[in-house]
């Protein structure tokens, strides 16, 4: 009878929710955020203010706030970081671009990055800053094997060089395709291959890319910053607390046993 | 089981006494945790410390004698040009009569701590809210005797009666308690920065 | 020092039954000693609803309930009022919390019959309560007018929309226009604000005082208040306070590590307390690829997606909605449903006992259905689970009189 009962459960709960795991798209690359790496942060903000804040905005991110979670002095922001003369410390990292000339020369004005990062996921961020390809097809010259049809240009390119896409195999899984049995390995035509090398070696490009990707997990997010230096000691009383009401409650009942 | 209720079964009194004090000092940290954030959010926030920012005010073009009103954290704040008649008539005004004619117990950067309260003599700024209870005084600059026998010039509150001479002074009698409030302010060329400090030589 | 205090509580309790409130409810009022930690939940949801009352007060001072301003007001909590953030992810986090104390606590019921004879109004207040907490829910979540707030607003809304002859009215008065707008999200805001939470405030008090007029059941469903002392004390029953208050203060201090463990390293919940399409402004004219409703709705959002079929020359969307309201007006009327002698499940049969499993396997079968995009193959195990939901109600008063229950004893027993 109980195990029965217990084949029903696995049989109800395992078959829905290995489905649900099914349904996500496979990315080719993973990341792990860290907030606390205040280095890579400055990193990932130094490319971001150099390579993507003349078109993409963080509206919800002040560059005072910035500097007090990354430890930049505000001095060494306000010199090396604030490009705009109409920007002030205390201004969020807006682009000057205007929506219209955006929608004018790419098509769809770029969108705000502020909550990109908890919009699609860290993962997803990281595959398509590493996923542009030459693409002679298309109005741009290039494409993203994450979001096909980007109407972004590649303005990475500097640094990581060109791609291209080839057909072959792979030891990451990739979505829909099954794992042969003999290599292990996946077949997929959404392999990249460095054809022209830029100013970056490939794993010093993944690196860049790394602490970009961090920079926007923080940017949106910057209270995980305090919400981790907050947590162990919230949580260490509310353990102590529970430890002395336990033996208060002990101390009670022991009478009535 | 016999009487269970009273909680006394053998129960060891110096213990039981120290695990409900315990309880309750935790009980009463927790609150007060919890509570602060709850109070830290009244402060006020990012938004509008950023909207708080020091305002540049170009004032080559003020006239002598006129006023100029800018809002500086949402407060307004006066800019006065002190004629040299202005000045004299302020200077020549009878000290016994101002309840604090040093600033001893009025709230004015040290820099602007002098008899003028002010960095350069022609040029005033105050805070334009009286300080009885916050209303915006009348900017009465020439003698007249509607306002109060011997009046030299100045400003007057219309709320509840309370004066102060040009350079900000309050009168004796009067329900404001202290001279007008001085912001920190600073001078750049031509520009006047509401807001910031001045060097202190 | 002590005789004007008392003094000052003499002079109180002739004009306020302070003394005699606290002896009612809590010194004096006796509950059965072998109450297990079912009986926590109870007291955690009150512990979640103040914290809801709170920071949902804070959060309020700090929103701006308009189409144009609540999204970016909801990113000025989240970044420039200080701590804003501990007491939005608090709010957000306390919904589910709440949702998940309250099944676990009707789940008690279930187990132990406390729905039974004395306690149906107990159990009924309980459900009114749940129905509007759903409502709250409901509204609230319209709030950070997010894409999944707004797409999930306007497919709920619609289905008013499947009530013949006037649903289609019916649905646009609900919203204020053609489809959810900002006139809806400020009627939203209004009733989770102030309308619903007085309702729920005042059903909670009603739920108690319900209670304690009868007394709380035990897992052994039987009645304390029928072995007293000469003084009319129940034997088996011991005074909430002390006793139960230490008791559920070591449940509240469990609970809230793991509600402050989520809170602060976990804020998202894996997706299912704050959704990815939900950090991007509603936009009326692009839907999100899948909107599934939160958690605590989607088995109810399962029956009503099972529903493929007309019948009896009603169409398949009308059907579905009666299917989702009967599920839940179903629930009104266990108390006249069971009609087993006995009220626990230690002593009920195993019919009951295998319905009752079948019930909850079903209902978080089809809570994990609910949030997953449809599928044929889904739609069909949908349609099992809500037969098997329907089969606990609609069957028991058959089960419960077919199977031969163990016997009660006399008295409470201690596990």
């Amino acid at each position: 009878m109980r195990r029965l009962l217990l084949t029903w459960i696995v049989v109800l709960l395992a078959w829905p929710l290995s489905a649900m795991a099914a349904g996500e798209a496979v990315l080719a690359h993973a990341m792990r955020p860290d907030v606390t790496d205040q280095a890579s942060l400055q990193r990932g903000m130094q490319l971001f203010v150099n390579r993507c804040a003349s078109c993409h905005s963080l509206e919800y991110q002040r560059f005072s706030r910035a500097a007090q979670d990354l430890g930049i002095p505000p001095d060494l922001m306000q010199a090396h970081l604030i490009f705009s003369p109409e920007l002030t410390l205390d201004d969020t990292l807006k682009s000057t671009l205007a929506a219209e000339d955006g929608e004018r020369w790419f098509g769809v004005a770029p969108p705000d990055l502020s909550l990109t990062a908890r919009l699609r996921g860290t993962d997803w961020l990281y595959s398509f800053l590493l996923g542009f390809y030459r693409d002679p097809s298309g109005p741009l010259g290039v494409d993203n094997v994450v979001y096909p049809g980007v109407a972004m240009p590649n303005v990475l390119e500097p640094l990581q060089g060109v791609q291209a896409r080839v057909c072959g195999t792979t030891t990451a899984p990739v979505s829909g395709v099954p794992r042969d049995s003999v290599t292990g390995r996946y077949r997929s035509c959404d392999l990249l291959e460095l054809d022209q090398p830029g100013e970056m070696t490939p794993a010093e490009f993944e690196a860049a890319m790394f602490d970009l990707t961090n920079f926007l997990a923080y940017v949106a997010e910057p209270s995980r910053v305090q919400a981790r230096a907050l947590a162990p000691k919230v949580l260490a009383f509310i353990f102590l607390f529970g430890v002395i009401v336990y033996l208060l409650k002990r101390d009670y009942w022991k009478a009535l046993r | 089981m016999t009487e269970p209720r009273e909680g006394e079964g053998g129960a060891n009194h110096s213990r039981r006494r120290f695990l409900i004090a315990a309880t309750s000092i935790m009980g009463v940290v927790g609150a007060a945790g919890v509570a602060t954030p709850f109070v830290a959010a009244w402060r006020p926030s990012a938004r509008t410390r950023a909207a708080a920012a020091p305002v540049r005010v170009d004032i080559s073009r003020l006239e002598p004698g006129q006023r100029l009103t800018v809002e500086w954290r949402g407060l307004p704040v006066w800019i006065i040009s002190r004629t040299p008649e202005m000045l004299a008539r302020t200077e020549a005004g009878e000290v016994s009569r101002l309840a604090d004619p040093t600033s001893q117990r009025s709230r004015q950067p040290d820099y602007a701590a002098g008899e003028l309260r002010s960095i350069r003599p022609e040029i005033g700024v105050l805070v334009g809210l009286c300080t009885h209870l916050g209303c915006s005084p009348l900017y009465r600059p020439e003698p007249e005797a509607a306002v109060t026998a011997d009046w030299p010039g100045g400003f007057f509150c219309p709320c509840h009666g309370s004066y102060f001479d040009l350079a900000g002074r309050v009168y004796r009698n009067v329900p404001a308690p202290t001279n007008l409030d001085v912001p920190p302010y600073r001078f750049d060329g031509d520009d006047l920065i509401v807001g910031e400090d001045a060097e202190v030589a | 020092m002590r005789a004007p205090l008392q003094g000052f509580l003499r002079w109180l309790d002739a004009r306020l039954p302070l003394t005699r409130m606290i002896r009612q409810h809590l010194t004096h009022y006796y509950v059965p000693k072998n109450l297990n930690f079912w009986y926590v939940f109870g007291v955690l949801a009150l512990v979640v609803l103040a914290n809801q009352l709170v920071t949902g007060l804070w959060l309020t001072m700090s929103y701006t309930p308009t189409a144009e301003g609540a999204f970016a007001s909801i990113e000025y909590i989240m970044r420039d009022v200080e701590y804003g953030w501990l007491i939005r992810y608090m709010h957000s986090t306390g919904a589910s919390a709440l949702f998940l104390v309250v099944y676990l606590h009707m789940f008690r019921s279930l187990l132990y019959g406390s729905y039974r004879a004395p306690r149906e109004l107990v159990w009924i207040f309980g459900m009114a309560l749940y129905l509007v907490l759903m409502a709250e829910a409901f509204m609230g979540y319209l709030l950070p007018w997010g894409q999944l707030s707004y797409w999930g607003a306007q497919v709920i809304t619609s289905l008013f929309s499947a009530i013949p002859v006037i649903g289609a009215d019916l649905a646009q008065w609900v919203r204020g226009d053609y489809l959810v707008s900002g006139v809806t999200l400020n009627r939203f805001f209004a009733l989770h604000v102030i309308g619903l939470p007085i309702v729920i405030v005042a059903l909670v008090m009603l739920h108690l005082v319900a209670l304690h007029e009868v007394g709380s059941n035990n897992p052994d469903g039987i009645e304390i208040r029928s072995h007293t002392d000469e003084k009319g004390r129940p034997l088996d029953g011991i005074p909430f306070h002390p006793y139960y208050t230490v008791k559920d203060l070591v449940g509240v201090a469990i609970f809230l590590f793991v509600f402050a463990a989520v809170i602060f390293y976990f804020p998202e919940g894996g997706g299912h307390l704050l959704e990815r399409p939900n950090f991007e402004p509603a936009n009326p004219l692009v839907m999100p690829e899948h909107i599934a409703p939160v958690w605590y709705f989607t088995p109810f959002y399962a029956i009503l997606r099972a529903i493929t079929f007309g019948f009896l020359g009603l169409e398949a969307k009308f059907l579905g909605l009666v299917f989702m309201a009967t599920a839940i007006a179903l629930m009104f009327v266990l108390p006249w449903l069971d009609r087993s002698p006995v009220k626990s499940m230690r002593y009920k049969g195993w019919l009951s006992r295998l319905f009752l499993a079948l019930f909850c396997l079903s209902f978080l079968a089809l809570g994990v259905l609910g949030a997953l995009p449809p599928t044929p193959l889904r739609t069909l195990a949908a349609q099992g689970c809500t037969v098997l939901y329907f089969a606990y109600f609609l069957l028991m008063p058959f089960y419960t009189r077919l199977e031969r229950p163990k016997p009660v004893p006399n008295r409470v027993t201690i596990r």
